[in-house]
C-alpha cells in the first residue's frame, strides 16, 4: 500500500507539506489530479500518480499548466472533485482558462495549488500569487505547516464546493518542502471518477451576454466569501498585548519565533490570516482597534498590508500601520526570525540584540552544473565548435539552462518557458548575427510549438535544436507526450517530436545523436551553409538523460575513459571546451595533465572523441 | 524542563548524493519518536547536480523552519568547505559537527579555484563555535561495513554526543521506519559506529 494511503489513527506522521496536500485532498475526496511539475511542487503529481490505481482516482501529466487546469474544471463542472498544483509562473501560463473560469465556477469543489518561491530557488521570479486571488475574485487559503497544509485543502474544497468557485491554496517553498507532523483522518471509500454533466449552455459557454450575468453572480459570490472569511475559524488571532501584528502564511513561524525570543508574549497581539481572500475585513478592522500599532508581516508584496490600510481607511481607523511601505518588512527574498525581530524593535521601539554573524571565509564555489555524460553538454560542445561565439544562443527552462557555464557557455537569453523559440524568431528578424535557439523537449511541448509555427509562419530564420533526453529530467523525471522509456518499459512515443516537428511546417529536420560527435558537427555544418535559405531549420538532438536511463533499465556502467598518460594540458581543449565534471587538473606529477576521475565517468565517450589521449577502459 | 520547552535549531549542509535529507528526516522523526514539536526544511535547487544541499530540524518551541544566521544551536555538516560556509549560521555557542572527507567541487578540479587546506580550515571554525567535532565518517562506516552509510554515522556521533533529548531506542525505531528493510542492519551498525564516535565528545546537554 502506497505510504499515503494509510489508515488512520496512531501517531502522527511527519509529512512533507506536498504529501499533507496529497494525503487531505484524498480525505477530502479528490477523483480527479492533473498537472504539470513545476518546483516546489512537483511532488503533489508524483505522489499522486504512484497512488492512483490504488486509489481509484484518475491522474495526469498534463503537457501545461493551462491544459491541467482546463481538464480539471471539465472534471470539476461535471460533478468529480479535482485538483491541480503549479508553481507561481505556472499560474501565468494557466491565468487565461483561471481568470474566466472564476466567472463560471464549478459543481464539484476545485483546488488549484499555487507554489510560491520566495528567494527564487529554483525559480525564473519571485511574483506573488496572492494577486491573483484578488484578480481572479476567487478564495485563497494560505498554510503556514504541512499540518495546516493538509487541514487546509480540505477546507478548500469545501468552500469551493459550498461557493461553487475554484479555491485557491497558496504555498510557499517552506510550506511545500517542509515535512512536520501531521495527525491523518480517513478517506473515503473509492467511488471511481465517473462524473455527470447537465446541459447549461447560457451558464456555461462565456458568450458576452452571458460573461455579464457572470459577472454580477461573481460578484455576489465575493460578497458572501468576504462573511464567510470575517467568521473562519482559519483566521484567529493569539497573544495579548497592545502591540499587534497581522501575518499570513510561513511568516507566521517567524513571527511567533520572534516575539518568543524577544519575551513580547504579553506585548504583543498576533492576526493570522489562513483564509487571507477575500481579505476578512471585519476581522481586521476589530483587530486594528484593539492595538495601538500594527506591523504586517509577509513575504514578497504587502499584500495584507495594503488590505490593512484600505479597511482602516474604510472604516476610520488611526491605528498606526507599517510594514513593506517603512520598508520595516523586507519585500526582496524569504523572511526569517531575525529579520522579523529586527523589523519590531524598529517599530515597536524594542531593544533587541542582533545576533552576531561570522563572515564565511572566502571558499570555493559549488554552483550546480549538468552531470558527467550529459548529453546537453555533447550538443552544446558541437554546437559552439560549429557557431562559436558570433551566434546568439536563446534558451529555455531546464537542466539545459545550465549551458550558461562556462566553458559551455551556450546561453544569451531567457525569460520563461518557451521564450527560446520565440524569443529566436524576434532576434533573428533584427540582427545579422546567426540564431540558434534550445528548448528541452518537454518545454517543447509545454510552450514551444506554437513559438515554432510562429516562426514557420513569418518566415524567421534561426536553427532551433531540440534537446530530446526522453523525460522532464530538471523537476526529477517526469514523463512528458513524447517519451519512450517508461517504468513499464519502452514504448512507442504518444507524439512523435519529428513528426510534430514537420507537422509545424518545417521542412528542414535532423535527428542526431549528441553522443557520437563526428557526425553531429557535420550536420551542423550542413545546417549552418543552409541557414540563409531555408527559414526556420530543427536539429534534434536525442540522446536519453543518463540519471534516468540507468534508474529505468538498472543500468551498470562497464567501461569509463582514462587519459593515457601522453596528455600534458597544454592544450587543455577538453577543459576549456567540454568541461565534463568528471575531469580534473593533476598537479602532482612534474607536467600538469588531465585527469579523469573514475567514479565520476559515466563512460559517455564524447571527451575521448575530442582528444586522442583518452581512451576507454573495462571494469568489472 | 519538559521537552516541549526545549528550543533547538540544527542546520544540516552537505552536498547533492550525500544524503544530507535523509539524516534530517532521521533527526526529525526520533524528535517525532519523543512527541517532541518539530519541523525539517529542505533546499534542494538543483541539488542531484552537484549543488549544496541545506536543510533544517527545529525542536520544540523554535517554530521557524528558517534558521537565521547566527542563531543556530547545532550545525550538523557532511563536508568540511560546506562547514565553512555554514558559519554564518553560527554563534559562539555553536557546536559544529562536521566529515572530514572532502567533496571537490568542479571549480577545483578544473583549476578555477583552490580547495583550502583543511587544518586552517578547521582552525578558522573552531575560533567560531564553542565546539568543532570532526568525525571521518566515511572511515567509520567502512569499518562498520556500511560504507554507504557516511551520512548515519553523522547521525549516530549527533546522538552519541547527547545534545539531544532523544533515547537510543527512539533513534533506532525512527531509523528502521523510514529505511527500506534490506538497509537497516547496515544503517544501524553505522549509527552505532557514529554512537560510540559522540560518546568520546560527550557534553552537556542543550536541552
Ligand atoms: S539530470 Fe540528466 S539531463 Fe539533467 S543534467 Fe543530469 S544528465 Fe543532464
Ligand atoms: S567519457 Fe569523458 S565526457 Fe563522458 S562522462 Fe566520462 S569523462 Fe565525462
Amino acid at each position: 500500500m502506497h505510504e499515503l494511503l494509510m489508515e488512520p489513527g496512531g501517531k502522527p506522521h511527519f509529512l512533507l507539506g506536498n504529501e499533507a496536500i496529497v494525503r487531505g485532498a484524498l480525505e477530502a475526496g479528490v477523483r480527479f489530479v492533473a498537472a504539470y511539475p513545476g518546483t516546489p511542487s512537483s511532488e503533489i503529481i508524483e505522489r499522486f500518480t504512484q497512488l492512483a490505481p490504488e486509489a481509484g482516482i484518475y491522474t495526469e501529466y498534463s503537457v501545461n499548466e493551462k491544459v491541467s487546469v482546463e481538464v480539471s474544471c471539465a472534471a470539476a463542472i461535471s460533478g468529480v472533485r479535482s485538483l491541480c498544483a503549479m508553481k507561481h509562473v505556472g499560474l501565468n501560463v494557466a491565468a487565461d482558462a483561471f481568470m474566466t473560469l472564476a466567472y463560471v465556477g464549478v459543481k464539484a469543489g476545485m483546488v488549484i495549488v499555487v507554489a510560491d518561491d520566495p528567494f527564487l530557488h529554483s525559480s525564473q521570479n519571485e511574483q506573488d500569487t496572492r494577486y491573483y486571488a484578488k484578480l481572479a475574485g476567487v478564495p485563497m487559503l494560505e498554510p503556514a505547516t504541512p499540518e495546516e497544509a493538509y487541514r487546509m485543502v480540505i477546507e478548500a474544497f469545501e468552500i469551493s464546493e459550498k461557493f461553487k468557485t475554484p479555491c485557491l491554496l497558496r504555498t510557499t517553498t517552506r510550506v511545500n518542502h517542509c515535512r512536520g507532523p501531521v495527525s491523518i483522518g480517513s478517506i473515503p471509500a473509492r467511488q471511481g471518477f465517473a462524473g455527470s454533466f447537465a446541459k447549461d449552455p447560457f451558464n456555461l459557454v462565456v458568450i458576452p451576454a452571458v460573461g455579464r450575468k457572470l459577472r454580477l453572480t461573481q460578484l455576489e459570490r465575493l460578497k458572501a466569501l468576504r462573511a464567510e472569511s470575517n467568521g473562519s475559524p482559519l483566521n484567529f488571532s493569539t497573544g495579548r498585548g497592545e502591540l499587534g501584528i497581522i501575518t499570513s502564511g510561513v511568516s507566521y513561524l517567524h513571527v511567533r519565533d520572534a516575539v518568543r525570543s524577544m519575551g513580547l508574549e504579553d506585548r504583543v497581539r498576533i492576526l493570522k490570516l489562513g483564509f487571507s481572500y477575500p481579505q476578512p475585513q471585519a476581522l481586521i478592522g476589530e483587530f486594528l482597534r484593539s492595538v495601538k500599532k500594527a506591523l504586517v508581516v509577509e513575504e514578497i508584496e504587502p499584500f495584507v498590508e495594503e488590505g490593512a490600510r484600505l479597511t482602516a481607511q474604510t472604516m476610520g481607523i488611526s491605528t498606526l500601520i507599517a510594514g513593506k511601505g517603512e520598508g520595516l518588512v523586507p519585500r526582496e527574498f524569504e523572511l526569517d526570525p531575525v529579520k522579523v525581530k529586527r523589523a519590531i524593535s524598529t517599530f515597536f521601539e524594542i531593544p533587541f540584540q542582533e545576533p552576531a554573524v561570522t563572515a564565511a571565509p572566502q571558499l570555493p564555489q559549488r554552483p550546480p552544473n549538468l552531470c558527467p555524460g550529459c548529453p546537453h553538454r555533447a550538443t552544446y560542445y558541437s554546437v559552439k565548435q560549429v557557431f562559436g561565439e558570433e551566434a546568439i544562443y536563446p534558451t529555455d527552462i531546464g537542466c539545459y539552462t545550465l549551458g550558461i557555464l562556462p566553458p559551455l557557455k551556450a546561453a544569451d537569453f531567457l525569460i520563461c518557458m518557451g521564450s527560446g523559440v520565440s524569443t529566436a524568431g524576434g532576434f533573428s528578424t533584427v540582427l545579422d548575427s546567426p540564431v540558434v535557439a534550445f528548448i528541452g523537449d518537454s518545454t517543447f511541448f509545454h510552450a514551444g510549438i506554437t513559438g515554432l509555427i510562429n516562426a514557420v509562419a513569418n518566415n524567421h530564420r534561426f536553427l532551433l535544436v531540440i534537446l530530446d533526453n526522453g523525460t522532464t529530467a530538471m523537476t526529477g523525471h517526469q514523463p512528458h507526450p513524447g517519451v519512450e522509456l517508461t517504468p513499464q518499459g519502452r514504448i512507442e512515443p504518444k507524439v512523435s517530436i519529428e513528426k510534430l516537428v514537420r507537422g509545424c511546417g518545417v521542412n528542414v529536420v535532423e535527428t542526431v545523436n549528441p553522443l557520437q560527435v563526428k557526425k553531429t558537427q557535420k550536420v551542423l555544418q550542413e545546417l549552418k551553409a543552409n541557414m540563409g535559405k531555408t527559414g526556420v531549420s530543427v536539429l534534434i538532438s536525442k540522446s536519453p538523460c543518463p540519471l534516468f536511463e540507468n534508474r529505468i533499465l538498472k543500468k551498470t556502467k562497464k567501461i569509463v575513459f582514462q587519459s593515457d598518460g601522453s596528455c600534458d594540458d597544454t592544450c587543455g581543449k577538453c577543459m576549456k571546451e567540454l568541461g565534463c565534471p568528471a575531469f580534473a587538473v593533476d598537479t602532482s606529477g612534474e607536467k600538469r595533465a588531465v585527469r579523469i576521475d573514475e567514479n565520476l565517468c559515466i563512460g559517455c565517450s564524447v571527451c575521448s572523441q575530442i582528444c586522442d589521449a583518452i581512451k576507454p577502459k573495462r571494469i568489472s | 524542563m519538559g521537552k516541549a520547552d526545549i528550543s533547538l535549531r540544527i542546520f544540516f549542509t552537505g552536498v547533492g548524493g550525500q544524503g544530507t535529507l535523509l539524516a534530517t528526516r532521521l533527526v526529525g522523526e526520533a524528535a517525532l519518536e519523543e512527541n517532541i514539536p518539530v519541523l525539517m526544511s529542505e533546499i534542494h535547487g538543483m541539488a542531484q547536480r552537484g549543488g549544496v544541499v541545506e536543510s533544517s530540524v527545529v525542536l520544540g518551541e523554535a517554530s521557524s523552519p528558517t534558521i537565521s544566521d547566527g542563531e543556530a544551536n547545532i550545525v550538523i555538516a557532511f563536508e568540511p568547505v560546506e562547514a565553512a560556509r555554514a558559519l554564518p549560521k553560527c554563534n559562539p555557542k555553536t557546536i559544529l559537527i562536521t566529515g572530514t572527507t572532502p567533496v571537490l567541487p568542479f571549480t577545483v578540479t578544473t583549476g578555477q579555484a583552490t580547495y583550502p587546506a583543511p587544518g586552517a580550515l578547521y582552525e578558522t571554525i573552531a575560533l567560531h563555535v564553542a565546539r568543532l567535532i570532526r568525525v571521518d565518517a566515511d572511515a567509520l562506516a567502512a569499518e562498520a561495513n556500511a560504507k554507504r552509510s557516511a551520512n548515519v554515522v553523522m547521525i549516530g556521533v549527533l546522538a552519541g554526543t547527547g545534545l539531544l533529548p532523544v533515547s537510543q531506542e527512539s533513534w533506532k525505531g525512527a531509523l528502521a521506519r523510514i529505511l527500506p528493510s534490506k538497509l537497516v542492519e547496515a544503517n544501524l551498525r553505522a549509527f552505532d559506529a557514529g554512537y560510540r564516535f559522540g560518546l568520546q565528545s560527550k557534553g552537556k546537554p542543550l536541552h
